[in-house]
């Protein structure tokens, strides 16, 4: 019974969708205040009614009604509770109805917070989200639905979660990550509103910002997530490998990263009006490719879920139409006059006009690889592999081409500015990093290593910058006293993502360069040293979890005689489906990780064992940690608050130049 | 100006014909890195006689070279099959893959042994010479000697009708399936 | 026979059904000749992929090739052969499939020029923008211009 009430939740959610997709955009264009003011209600219920089915698909996850198809193909009885529930988005099905949830969620958001916003607007934007819904419910309940049941011949029990899913990391990271992807929409659904309304100045940028960043924070938020889950559940301490799921989520980011600067440019000074609408578009069509590449098997990938040309077909027809339709729209609709170039070629908007070229480019770059097999073979050029030595080799340059504009960045001027002036910003400090980084280059190795030079260099330039700007704001007050009033959330958050972009760099590079690992051989009683480290194998055993069976290995780590940590990595054998799985032991610090994962036994005594030293592997995600948490932080800002529809920001001043 | 805002629009369609393209190719796919040369030379035993051979040996042409194991369940069900190729005079050749010689010559006895000749290729460097990556994989040899063609996975009459007819255009499909498994 | 279904027929080779891979830890224990060996041993067994498996290097995954592989290249490097007649070994065995840094040939150019090239464009492009426009200054309104306006919106509300 359960199940087909979710159905039937699920299919009216439809309908309403299609009610929103319709009526208030009908409205907009009619000027019918009735029709129009129907949008958020209707927004509101398609909420209501997806997160009821939802909610009915957990139920019958949680009872343990392997009569449901997604319930017998990825869960079982002896599964924990708390890996019950997250089984429902481990899955092709359940993963869209989370989608789809929380779209929802995003449009009854900016259904409750756009008060300040003429109606036409709001109703334009809703409608389109709407229109979204639908492709994705159409997608869900006619090739994919979640309630679909094995009748009569219901399994007695579960194929079990797949083991790798059975962590902490599966309950957040898709949830953080669609919460990007899925928040990205509203940005698009603002550039369309404002294409069809023919309205494309600084307003149409301040509505879009606060969403916008906060979509790209969580995404920010998921990818760090990702990461750092794979580190320590797949046993190699690895933590990025361009593996084409990883990279259409990176996409988006990219697009996005660009789109939030450029944004500010829009906000701000009315500039590149053109240029923000179609990263708006394309930030968005890039989430929607990436549903596409994960879900259809046109590429190959460890992340994917099965592999179905059929559901690909849906979805590419969906990506047709509403990538097709909006880039149509905006070839007829783009401003045919450009924003006024009423900036010098030495100033903010021409650095954050840098900005987004690199950010393009990279864009563009990384879809190049992960589609390059896929385009040789489809001109039967033969089989190729793009893998992470290309995507390294090309990726990084481009991010180091762009870390010193952004250390001049927030120190720079709107419309006009002087590379003296620059200079003289940084020049001096810049000479104190730069002695710093070759010092630093040459610690932890005996041969001075250029690339932690170059990395300590550009981060520590960007940290600088964004520290100088810092302190400046604070000691501005009256009679030249400290002063907190400017630091505005929208500065706060800007620096907080500066720095920790700069963090992640550096962590980067000197996690890929001075990485230390072995592979050994290692019995009870046996000693090896890595760097400073001693490690020892103290015992073996075993030990028996709710679901599985774990061989362990009891590690003592030792640095001066002094004991570190006592680590113990296991072996796990899942007693579903006999599936065996590494669970890799690590002591975390700041400044350095030490990892150990057991291979295969050798004999009865003895396993093969990697060690392995990570320094500074933490600042990675702690970075993007702090991308995130400065992207959420900024949507505090009190300049949008109180949403108002006919103020361009160009005219307010200083104040504006300033938040 | 206005021809330019198209760019977008045109670039995203010729994606849109690339994925749409996609659809129907399979990236799992592998063809043989060796298409077009002669069959590797080896010197390896025969798996019942126990005589030396090398590539010289698999002098019927065309012939199918089938890599199989018993190990590999696959290799079972595909099995009934060659034996009926093998009654309408497909010459195969064995290469037995990674395993045991005396249970792949058990395994033979018992289900029956269409294969002119096996190699038995217990080290598996027979097999990474010709490029294999798992059982079962069949190779055509055509009259020139040449690898023409590999099929991963298990043969049956509708691969075999579909890829190989080109070199084998006188087999006729049987009348009766040859077992549950036989045919599609 | 359709794609989903070829897709399962491979799946069940090696008689193991993998919906989604399970990755060990696969920790192979060498003894090697010089650290030197050992660190391109490393290197390259990232960069050559496991012709079978679902986008993995020969490092990472335990299907029997990819151990295979493993094996070949340990033997090739104690023997003393260089990275490239590895990689054309592996090459002319499995296709330039088995390569994630892809060699550059005709068909790979593009690729490799594609990021330079990329940059190079939009940066003309913005050298060009900018050489085009005025200056920032004329396109503000002296004060004399300001005056006129002030006057002749006067004019017309009268």
């Amino acid at each position: 019974m359960i199940p087909e009430l979710g159905h039937v939740a699920l299919i009216i959610a439809f309908v309403l969708a299609i009610g929103l997709a319709v009526v208030p955009m009908w409205g907009a264009a009619r000027r019918d205040v009735a029709a129009m003011n129907m949008a958020p209600s209707l927004a509101v219920g398609v909420t209501v009614f997806v997160a009821v089915a939802f909610a009915l698909l957990a139920v019958s996850f949680l009872q343990d009604d392997f009569s449901v198809a997604v319930v017998a193909a990825n869960s079982n009885s002896l599964l924990p509770p708390i890996f019950k529930f997250s089984a429902l988005w481990g899955n092709h099905e359940g993963s869209l109805l989370l989608w789809v949830l929380i779209l929802s969620g995003w449009m009854t958001a900016v259904a409750t917070f756009s008060r300040g916003l003429p109606l036409v607007m709001v109703a334009r934007v809703l409608s389109v989200m709407g229109m979204v819904a639908v492709g994705f419910l159409a997608f869900s309940l006619l090739t994919s639905n979640p309630f679909e049941r094995l009748l009569p011949n219901t399994p007695l029990d579960g194929n079990d979660l797949n083991p790798l899913l059975q962590d902490p990391g599966l309950i957040i990271h898709p949830p953080l990550l669609y919460m990007g992807y899925v928040g990205l929409s509203v940005p698009f659904a603002f550039a369309i509103a404002a294409l069809m309304g023919g309205r494309l100045d600084a307003s149409w940028a301040r509505w879009s910002r606060p969403w916008t960043n906060v979509a790209w924070g969580f995404l920010s938020l998921g990818i760090m997530l990702g990461s750092w889950w794979a580190y320590y559940e797949l046993g190699w301490g690895g933590w990025w490998f361009w593996d084409p799921v990883e990279n259409a989520s990176f996409m988006p980011w990219l697009m996005g990263t660009a789109l939030v600067h450029s944004l500010a440019a829009t906000e701000k000074r009315g500039v590149f009006r053109s240029w923000t609408v179609l990263l708006a578009i394309f930030a968005f069509s890039l989430s929607l490719l990436g549903t596409f590449l994960v879900r259809s098997g046109v590429l190959t990938s460890v992340h994917a879920f099965a592999a179905d040309p059929e559901r690909g077909l849906f979805i590419l027809i969906f990506l047709a139409l509403v990538v097709g339709g909006s880039l149509l729209l905006y070839a007829l609709r783009a401003p045919s006059v450009a924003s006024r170039v009423n900036y010098s070629g030495v100033s903010r908007e021409s650095l954050l006009m840098i900005n987004n070229l690199v950010f393009t480019v990279s864009t563009i770059v990384v879809l190049l690889g992960t589609l390059f097999p896929l385009i040789m073979d489809a001109f039967s050029l033969g089989k190729y592999s793009v893998g992470p030595p290309y995507f390294n080799a090309v990726f990084v340059p481009l991010m180091a081409l762009v870390m010193p504009f952004m250390a001049v960045g927030p120190l720079s001027r709107w419309r006009e500015d002087t590379t003296r002036r620059w200079l003289h910003e940084l020049l001096v400090p810049g000479l104190g990093v730069l002695v710093v980084a070759i010092v630093l280059a040459f610690l932890g190795s005996d041969d001075f290593n250029l690339w932690i030079a170059l990395a300590v260099l550009l981060a520590g330039w960007v940290a600088l910058g964004v520290v100088k700007d810092l302190w400046r704001r604070i000691a501005t007050g009256v009679d030249g006293g400290l002063t907190w009033r400017r630091l505005t959330p929208s500065f706060l958050g800007m620096t907080l993502a500066h720095l920790g972009f700069a963090a992640v760099v550096l962590g980067a590079v000197v996690v890929t360069q001075e990485n230390e690992e072995r592979d050994l051989r290692m019995a009870v009683g046996d000693v090896e040293t890595l760097g400073a480290y001693r490690f020892e194998l103290m015992s073996l055993g075993q030990q028996a979890g709710p679901n599985y069976l774990a061989d362990q290995a009891v590690f003592e780590v030792r640095r001066d005689q002094e004991l570190i940590a006592v680590l113990v990595p296991e072996k796990r054998r899942y007693s579903a489906s006999g599936q065996i799985m590494t669970e890799a032991a690590i002591d975390a610090r700041l400044w350095r990780d030490l990892y150990i994962a057991l291979g295969e036994p050798i004999g009865e005594q003895a396993w093969a064992v990697r060690l392995q030293y990570k320094p500074m592997v933490r600042w990675l995600w702690l970075g993007a940690l702090m991308i995130g948490l400065g992207a959420l932080v900024t949507a505090f800002d009190r300049r949008y608050r109180s949403q108002r529809s006919n103020v361009p920001a160009a005219q307010q001043g200083v104040a504006a130049v300033a938040g | 100006m206005q021809a330019k805002k198209f760019i977008p629009l045109v670039a995203f369609a010729v994606l849109a014909g690339l994925l749409f393209r996609g659809l129907s190719i399979d990236p799992t796919e592998l063809p043989a890195a060796r298409l077009g040369q002669p069959f590797p030379d080896f010197a390896q035993t025969e798996l019942i006689s126990g005589r030396q051979i090398s590539v010289s040996a698999l002098a019927e042409r065309p012939a199918l070279v089938n890599v199989w194991a018993t190990w590999c369940y696959s290799c079972r069900v595909e099995h009934p099959y060659l034996l009926t190729l093998a009654e309408q005079g497909v010459p195969i050749y064995g290469l037995n893959y990674k395993d045991e010689p005396a249970k792949a010559r058990e395994w033979l006895a018992q289900l029956g042994d269409p294969y002119q000749l096996n190699v038995s290729d217990v080290e598996g460097s027979v097999g990474l010479d010709l490029g294999v990556y798992g059982a079962p994989e069949t190779y055509v040899l055509d009259a020139a000697g040449h690898i023409a063609h590999r099929h991963v996975g298990v043969l049956d009459e509708a691969v075999f009708k579909r890829d190989f007819s080109r070199w084998f255009p006188a087999v006729a499909p049987p009348a009766v399936a040859a077992g549950p498994e036989g045919g599609q | 026979m359709k794609p989903a279904l070829k897709a399962l027929m491979r799946a069940m080779i090696c008689g193991q059904l993998w919906l989604a891979p399970v990755v060990l830890a696969v920790i192979e224990t060498y003894e090697f000749s010089s650290p030197d060996l050992e660190l391109r041993y490393h290197q390259l067994s990232q960069e050559l992929r496991c012709p079978k498996c679902q986008n993995q290097n020969i490092a990472d995954s335990n299907a029997p090739i990819a151990r295979d592989l493993r094996v070949v290249l340990y033997e090739q490097l104690e023997q003393g052969a260089t990275d490239d007649e590895i990689l054309a070994f592996m090459v002319a065995r499995y296709g330039e499939f088995v390569r994630y840094r892809p060699g550059v040939d005709r068909n790979t150019v593009l690729l490799w020029a594609a990021p330079g090239l990329l940059l190079t464009l939009g940066a003309v492009g913005l050298l060009f923008h900018f050489r085009q426009r005025p200056s920032a200054r004329s396109t503000d309104l002296t004060e004399a211009e300001q005056a006129e306006i002030t006057r002749l919106l006067g004019e017309l509300r009268d």
